[in-house]
């Protein structure tokens, strides 16, 4: 008897967690309402079986539970009974499926008139490229990619020469015009998913794969990595803007092509060096750095690395907490730089520093343990400690380590990297936040000392 | 010797009576040992399993409380996780622990036709089960590449344990695969050729059924497993290019070219989907005889049984792909492995039919297995409902890759299958120990396990549906989820943890069984089936002493009108019982 | 994935057809009187038990070689793909695996006919020539690598060590078993049927690889 009940109230108690239940699909943004038609038609009809079969079940736990002296039918088959529940089933089955499948027609066929974005998948990023003013992409290659090209551009095909890199995880598209996103990988296996849109893809290294839809929302919708690609897998986030079309042509604009990346001129340390002096006063002649004036080494870090985080103070993407104190001060500072020319210059001026070994502040941490924690932080800082450009991860090895402390702990607080467009900052903190606990961080850095 | 030997049968290993404590309990050529040494084992990986699983719903519900826990050991112990509960337990529990067990039993046979051969498939299954434990402690861990072990990721730098882990992985997949081999030949000769007179394939118990074919599936789909181990072995060390593409890795160029991932992904599920069922099949199977025996009735529409067995079994072969629609396959395939897989589903719901329509008119005694069956049906409904979901190919689209498949198959390949083994062990148990279990123990540790599963695997089809991506160690700030996604998780974490801790009340029941339990009757549930008439009590080795059973009749004679008991064993002439009766087509 | 789908259907068949004619007219709840000595099993005699597991080890092998070539199959179109050339000692090789069979089969017959002579000599020719085989193969290998066709050259050439050294390994299993049945007839240990049983088996297998080394033969030069 207690079986029986405890049935029918799991039926009724599944049926009212569905009705209730705030979890359920995103609102839609695409063209895809077909697909949560046929979730939905799959709803009724299995949902009806789960409860006839089941309420069924509990009667007969019920009216033929166990009686002294009663007896059980005997009844090897019922051909007709069988038949018939089988030919019902074909019915439901066929009801689910045929919706299914026209969908899935349509999901394969990419319109005429759709445009072309190149959604680019690496270990733990997004970039994207377009087609130029002549519609067409140029050829690429796995074996041409390096830290000077990272989109492995083939330099001399004419047709490349327009194509817009978007060197970030954040691209934009009009709304109501079909896009096709064309997916590749670098590396491993990645997915495309976009919860709004309800499609998604595989990006499969050695091919090409693709999906497409008509944005019907204007908005920013994130793209979440859904095949496991290793380690940071979690943190590979980015983003489709969807723009009016006026939007869209603006920051179209603002992209730059390939041809303009490569005719842009490498920064000038000599112009640099005079825009230096204001940056010497805290962080030293040499870029050597001063705990007292909460500046530190900025001497032998990565060129890159060092012109993203002024380009994220510029933009205010980093230092507008209020808690970020020192991070606000440097926010000024950099508004005396007045555009990307110049911060180019002054990132080359520092590339000439000598890289002296720095003075290490950090006390009470054991690198025996901190060994184990950097294990995790190795995959993308390098087992050195040297940074890997490719996964945008800079050094952290021989620079200033109460500096080092204070942004980890920075990242765990979300003071930094919570931004939505300092995205790579994002993504240090989802990794870093699992380092909670206080004298792990003590010992990570006294670890990092070491290398 | 207690028994004629088998000599005719030309075995060069002859039976002889256990004589010391290792050759009876250890290097024992007696299937029900054997069947025993495979159980304990299976279920102790499946107890590490179970731990990682907690440790992974600890990060899950509660991100970044535990310092134990980060990127790394997650996604190894994800991995772990899945491949240890699928092959290490489930397989190796259906078929080398009931399997071994069973077969001969219900076959009529005193072992299985090759017993040296059968001791040697358990010694080579712990030898791989030995190689995964060992994977844990080399340096870098055991691989983090999820079961599926993906190429390239799964041998590329930036997965957990791509230096020894993957390697031992893979070494330890081949050993269980070439136990497996052993073990399964093995079951498919037993059935075929070693079953008593008058054992017709159709008086076969539906467990027989059940693990036979799923030993066949096993037999057949296991080696596209090898092949890409081995293929994937290949592109770790000897730097082929089988499934490698030319790709930058992190900023290099490790050399590899041309290569296809997608053609490791086919190999796999033709591997991993017939896997599905060499776990249900069985599951299938012993259910329905759990059914059959405790609602005091036949089962409904045993050739209808048979027959969606063998059908699900053949149909397994042409569904794989469904695993891959978002692949980047060639997407027309979605057509052909959409059809296919929706209709795999009929024979399947028959079976569900079958399953309820015996308890129809039937006298159900709710004792700890039947409970557990009746359970099964249940999470059984609700798991392959869902699975019609993540067949159809359009729904796929937004659900594949989210937490709806986790607990799709949470639902149908570990709830339903480990609510059987459950049910199986209750039953047989007495069967196997000769002692009685304590019934109120056992109906809590029921409620707790089934009650307790559900709460885990109902609310995780939402967060799927919400758009929560499966394998991923934090959410962190994501704009789409609503705040209570985080409570929902922190909810389930708090059921698994409640799960787990229950099964300690089994473990309980069967020590103090074994330890003080009342001894029980030789056929406690009146059942039909040859096991419960053995002449001793538990059986020896040999099985029927002096002679073989005859089988008169099939393996349901429940409630047969006319006489007087409500059962019939198979091996009760038909002239001292009723012959059963004509059932033409016009019932 | 045809090659494997096409030999699954193929051995699904066969059980399937098989099942059904024991099943279809059959009415299971019926029960009847069996006599203890009836017939036993619907395969015959239990003398068939090792047929009939050597014919499931060979369906699992037959499996494990067709999915290796359905992923050849489906390697050899990706773009990359140089045809190799096959050493000519692989002919030789044939030949002398073909004779293994043909001496095999030999001795089968005259240990059928109860010619107890026949055993020993063609035992030992079987031997030689599948060792010879085996040997033939490492040759083969070593005058590759000797050429620069390393296994990293190309896909085919990974497939080709691969698909000769799988087969390998299987001669070699059964090598174990010949082994044993030429220990057996050398030290006259076993009486007559269990030897006989042994050869039938070990014949049996030795035609089935050869069958499946010419079909491996057949499909590495004709690609």
């Amino acid at each position: 008897m207690p079986l029986a009940v405890v049935l029918i109230l799991l039926v009724v108690g599944s049926l009212l967690f569905h009705l209730l239940s705030p979890w359920t699909f995103t609102e839609l943004a695409s063209n895809w309402g077909m697909v949560d038609f046929t979730v939905d038609v799959t709803l009724y009809v299995t949902g009806f079986v789960f409860v006839v079969v089941n309420l069924f079940m509990a009667y007969c736990v019920i009216k033929f539970r166990y009686r002294k002296g009663a007896r059980a039918t005997y009844e090897p088959e019922n051909k007709k009974l069988e038949t018939w529940l089988t030919g019902l089933t074909a019915v439901g089955v066929a009801a689910m499926l045929t919706p299914g499948l026209f969908v899935w027609a349509k999901f394969v066929d990419v319109p005429e008139e759709a445009h072309v974005v190149e959604a680019i998948g690496q270990q733990w990023h997004w970039t994207f490229r377009m087609p130029g003013a002549d519609g067409k992409l140029g050829e690429v290659d796995a074996e041409r990619i390096s830290n000077d090209n990272p989109f492995g551009m083939d330099p001399d095909d004419p047709n490349g020469q327009d194509d817009i890199l978007v060197y970030n995880p954040e691209v934009h598209v009009p709304i109501d015009k079909p896009v096709k996103f064309l997916l590749r990988s670098k590396d491993v296996l990645h997915d495309f998913a976009v919860a709004q849109f309800r499609v998604k893809m595989d990006l499969v290294p050695g091919m090409n794969t693709f999906l497409w839809l008509t944005p019907t929302q204007e908005g920013r919708f994130e793209i979440l990595c859904e095949e496991l690609c290793g380690i940071g897998h979690h943190t590979m986030r980015g983003a489709v803007v969807v723009d009016s079309a006026g939007d869209y042509d603006t920051w179209l604009a603002n992209q730059p092509t390939y041809s303009a990346l490569n005719a842009k001129p490498a920064g000038n340390a000599g112009i640099g060096a005079a825009q230096y002096a204001i940056c010497a006063s805290c962080h030293g002649q040499q870029g050597e750095g001063n705990v007292a004036m909460n500046a530190p080494k900025i001497a032998g870090q990565s060129s890159w690395y060092l012109k993203r985080q002024i380009m994220n103070y510029k933009k205010g993407l980093r230092g507008t907490n209020p808690a970020d104190t020192f991070g606000q001060q440097m926010t000024g500072m950099v508004a005396m730089l007045a555009d990307e020319q110049a911060v180019d210059n002054v990132v080359a001026h520092i590339r000439t520093f000598p890289d002296n070994p720095v003075e290490q502040t950090s006390q009470g941490g054991n690198p025996m343990a901190g060994a184990k924690q950097y294990s995790v932080c190795a995959y993308c800082h390098g087992k050195d400690g040297m940074g890997v450009q490719a996964l945008n991860a800079p050094r952290v090895a021989g620079m200033s380590d109460w500096y080092l402390e204070r942004q980890l702990r920075y990242f765990r607080d979300e003071v930094r990297g919570s931004h939505l467009q300092d995205y790579y900052g994002f993504q240090m903190g989802l990794m870093g936040q699992s380092l909670y606990d206080e004298q792990a961080m003590k010992d990570l850095i006294a670890y990092i000392n070491t290398l | 010797m207690s028994y004629v030997a088998i000599a005719d049968r030309d075995h060069e290993q002859e039976h002889h009576d256990p004589q010391t404590f290792l050759t009876k309990y250890i290097w024992s050529q007696d299937h029900k040992v054997i069947a025993v040494q495979y159980g304990i084992t299976a279920i102790f990986v499946g107890l590490i399993a179970l731990g990682l699983s907690a440790m992974m719903r600890l990060q899950l519900g509660f991100p970044n409380q535990f310092s134990f826990i980060n990127p790394e050991n997650y996604y190894q112990f994800i991995t772990m996780h899945g491949m240890i509960m699928v092959i290490y337990l489930l397989t190796a529990l259906f078929l080398g622990g009931f399997g071994n067990y069973l077969i001969p039993l219900q076959c009529g046979s005193r072992d299985m036709v090759f017993p040296y051969l059968n001791m040697l498939s358990y010694w080579v299954y712990l030898l791989s089960v030995i190689i995964l434990i060992i994977s844990f402690f080399v340096p870098g861990g055991s691989t983090g590449a999820g079961w599926t072990l993906y190429p390239p990721q799964a041998i590329m730098q930036g997965t957990p344990g791509t230096d020894w882990g993957i390697l031992l992985m893979l070494a330890s997949l081949a050993v269980f695969i070439v136990a497996f081999t052993m073990g399964g030949l093995n079951y498919v000769t037993t059935v075929l050729q070693a079953r008593c007179q008058g054992m017709t394939l159709m008086r076969m118990p539906l467990s027989v059924w059940g693990i036979f074919i799923a030993t066949i599936l096993g037999l057949l789909a296991f080696p596209a497993l090898l092949v890409s181990a081995i293929m994937m072995l290949f592109d770790k060390t000897l730097m082929t290019s089988f499934f490698m593409p030319a790709i930058s890795s992190m900023g290099v160029d490790p050399g590899y070219t041309g290569g296809s991932p997608i053609l490791f992904q086919h190999l796999f599920w033709f591997f991993g989907h017939p896997e599905v069922y060499i776990v249900a099949l069985p599951a299938f199977g012993i259910v329905s005889d759990l059914l059959s025996t405790h609602a005091r009735k036949n089962i409904f529409g045993y050739r209808m049984m048979v027959w969606a067995i063998v059908a699900i079994g053949g149909l397994s072969f042409i569904v794989w792909a469904h695993h891959m629609y978002v692949s980047g396959m060639n997407p027309y395939f979605g057509f052909f492995f959409a059809t296919t897989t929706l209709i795999i589903a009929v024979p399947t719901a028959i079976k569900v039919y079958n399953w309820v329509l015996t308890l129809w008119q039937g006298n159900i005694h709710l004792r700890v297995p039947m409970l557990f069956a009746i359970g099964f049906i249940f999470t059984f409904i609700h798991g392959g409902l869902t699975g019609l979901f993540l067949g159809n190919v359009t729904i796929d689209l937004p659900l594949s890759d989210t937490y709806f498949v986790v607990a799709h198959f949470h639902m149908v390949m570990g709830v339903s299958p480990v609510l059987v083994v459950f049910g199986a062990i209750y039953h047989w148990w007495p069967k196997i120990t000769g002692k009685m279990y304590n019934e109120t123990l056992g109906k809590w540790h029921f409620w707790m396990t089934f009650l307790g599963t559900y709460a885990i695997y109902l609310p995780m089809h939402y967060l799927g549906f919400a758009g929560v991506p499966r394998r991923y160690f934090a959410m962190g700030n994501t704009e789409f989820l609503p705040d209570s996604a985080q409570d929902l998780n922190a909810a389930i974490t708090i059921s698994a943890l409640f799960v787990a801790l229950t099964q300690i009340l089994f473990f309980v029941n069967m020590i103090w069984s074994l330890w003080k339990g009342p001894k029980s009757d030789p056929n406690p549930w009146d059942a039909t089936t040859l096991e419960w008439q053995t002449p001793d009590h538990p059986p020896k080795h040999g099985n029927w002493g002096h002679e073989l059973p005859v089988v008169h009749r099939w393996a349901y004679d429940y409630s047969v009108p006319g006489y007087e008991e409500d059962f019939i064993p198979q091996n009760v002439p038909a002239d001292k019982a009723p012959a059963g009766r004509d059932h033409g087509e016009d019932h | 994935m045809e090659i494997g789908l096409i030999t699954l259907a193929v051995i699904l068949a066969t059980l399937l057809g098989w099942l059904l004619k024991q099943s279809f007219n059959t009415q299971p709840w019926i029960a009847e009187q069996v006599s203890a000595t009836a017939h036993h099993g619907p395969l015959g005699g239990s003398s068939n038990t090792r047929l009939i597991a050597l014919m499931a080890l060979m369906a699992v092998v037959t499996s494990f070689f067709a999915l290796i070539l359905s992923a050849y199959a489906l390697r050899m179109e990706l773009g990359d793909w140089v045809p190799m050339t096959e050493p000519q000692l692989l002919w030789t090789n044939t030949v002398m695996l073909i004779f293994a069979s043909l001496a095999l089969q030999w001795t089968r017959n005259g240990a059928v006919k109860g010619q107890a002579s026949r055993l020993k000599p063609g035992l030992i020719a079987t031997g030689v020539l599948t060792a010879g085989f085996i040997i033939g193969q490492l040759i083969a290998w070593q005058q590759l690598q000797a050429g620069g066709q390393l296994i990293t050259n190309n896909p085919s050439n990974a497939f080709f060590y691969f698909l000769t050294g799988a087969h390998a390994v299987h001669i070699i299993g059964g090598m174990y078993v010949w082994a044993r049945a030429t220990a057996r007839v050398m030290l006259g240990t076993a009486e007559g049927g269990t030897i006989r049983r042994s050869i039938e088996l070990c014949t049996i297998y030795w035609h089935f690889l050869l069958l499946v080394w010419l079909i491996l033969f057949g499909l590495l030069l004709s690609t």
